[in-house]
């Protein structure tokens, strides 16, 4: 039998690259990591997800899963055996809980971009606007959404319950960004989602996550300096 | 226990469509419930109260949201009976048939959508994306009697409830998606001759003046 050739096309501050490299951490799957400049994508990149030139990108013995929960799906499904627990659950129902949130916080990552990238850029262009109108509502939208998500919570220890899961894989990335968010926005977090930062806390402290995040420090310096090449600031 | 499937869902709804596809092919019987997005129902708020939006799978009590999910929920808990699964049970063909129906999903409703409320310059542009999504998705199937290969499958479902939509598309756009994607439109029409197909689509008619209405309400003429 061949042995299992593992391939991720990813960027180290990519929230979804994020999703796929935990995924993998958590199945004790061996990987050659490689690193991708998206402002030169590579042929590599281009061959293996033609339809939308992203990353990340799961290339297992020669053949790509794109989209980042796709290819959570798919660890999951293919190293089930490991000694780890699935991130999706077995009852269908819990399956299609884990999915929804899942999707909740993809249908919501646009705010989170638009609120450091487009909001800016739209604040300087239409000069009518009064300074950070399109900021601040950018901010309330972002904190609902977060709320929200603290609601689904609850008191459990994970999105997925007892056990770390497929929800919980989807939003802690962005516990990562949030430090970038509180400092460019001039507010915190913590205070309107206490819970929320606490479960990522969590999270942290297991090491498929903590080894898979990019540092919060560094991360902010990373955006910074894209938010310049925009233009912004 | 028997089971109680009751279904939110407005009758011209590519995405509802999906979810009474998936019921029909597993022959599931359940209760089917229009709903008036201009003055949703208590249920509705109560199921979905986070997207407030329509099909809503309700299961013994329990909501199901998002087309796609409610696709998966219905192929997973209905597994044993007597039709194939949707969904292909080889990881690997699993991710792509869900890559194809998250790509239809992100390119298509928003090139439909563009093509029925824009003009001019606009309107070409939603045109030219529209066509380029199809021709991919097209390529996409190539040769193969479905996208799921033999059998009519997940990816499938997520595209043929848009073809009832073609005519709206076409009539607002003024062009012939079968003059530019042939074998996508031999695929439609292999797909129709399935009865939880044609039992799930609506009239492409009844579809095309309820957009007419829309139009007319918020001023899109």
């Amino acid at each position: 039998m061949a042995a299992n050739k593992v391939v991720l096309l990813d960027c180290h501050f990519s929230m979804f690259g994020m999703r796929a490299r935990i995924a993998l951490a958590e199945k004790g799957v061996d990987y050659e990591y490689r690193e991708q400049n998206l402002f030169d994508k590579s042929a590599l990149l281009l061959e293996m997800n033609p339809v939308h030139k992203k990353i990340p990108v799961l290339v297992h013995n020669g053949k790509p899963v794109c989209e980042s929960m796709n290819i959570v799906e798919y660890i999951d499904e293919v190293w089930k055996n490991n000694n780890s627990s699935s991130l999706l659950p077995s009852d269908p129902y819990q399956r299609s809980q884990a999915r929804f949130w899942a999707d909740f916080v993809d249908q919501k990552v646009r705010l989170f971009i638009y609120y450091l990238f487009i909001a800016p850029i739209l604040c300087r262009k239409r000069m009518w606007l009064k300074k950070g109108e399109e900021q601040e509502a950018a901010k309330k939208e972002l904190l609902d959404a977060l709320k929200l998500l603290e609601g689904e919570l609850g008191n459990k220890r994970y999105f997925g319950g007892d056990s770390f899961g497929f929800a919980d894989v989807a939003l802690v990335p962005f516990y990562t960004w949030f430090y970038a968010y509180e400092n460019l926005g001039n507010f915190s977090i913590e205070e309107h989602c206490p819970k929320l930062i606490e479960w990522g806390k969590r999270c942290v402290q297991k090491e498929s996550v903590s080894k898979s995040l990019s540092d919060p420090h560094k991360t902010y310096e990373f955006i910074v300096g894209l938010r310049k090449k925009f233009g912004i600031e | 226990m028997a089971d109680e499937v009751v279904l939110l869902d407005t009758f011209f709804s590519m995405f509802g469509m999906r979810a009474r596809l998936a019921l029909a092919e597993k022959g599931i019987e359940y209760e089917y419930k229009e709903e008036n997005l201009g003055d949703k129902s208590p249920v509705l708020l109560e199921m979905n109260p986070v997207h407030k939006k329509i099909p809503v799978l309700i299961h013994n009590g329990k909501p199901v949201c998002e087309s796609l999910i409610i696709v998966q929920y219905i192929d997973e808990v209905w597994k044993d009976n007597n039709s194939p699964s949707l969904l292909p049970s080889d990881p690997y063909q699993k991710a792509q048939a869900r890559f194809w129906a998250d790509f239809v999903d992100k390119k298509l409703y928003d090139a439909g959508r563009r093509l029925c409320t824009t003009k001019g310059d606009e309107l070409e542009t939603a045109k030219k994306d529209f066509i380029e999504v199809l021709k991919l998705l097209e390529a996409e199937l190539g040769e193969k009697s479905y996208f799921g290969g033999e059998n009519f499958g997940f990816g499938d479902v997520a595209l043929i409830t848009y073809s009832n939509w073609f005519y709206s598309y076409e009539t607002c756009g003024n062009f012939s998606v079968e003059e530019h994607c042939p074998k996508l439109m031999e695929w439609v029409k292999r797909c129709m001759e399935k009865e939880s197909v044609s039992k799930s689509l609506a009239d492409p008619k009844k579809i095309y003046d309820s957009i007419l209405v829309f139009k007319k309400k918020h001023g899109f003429e």
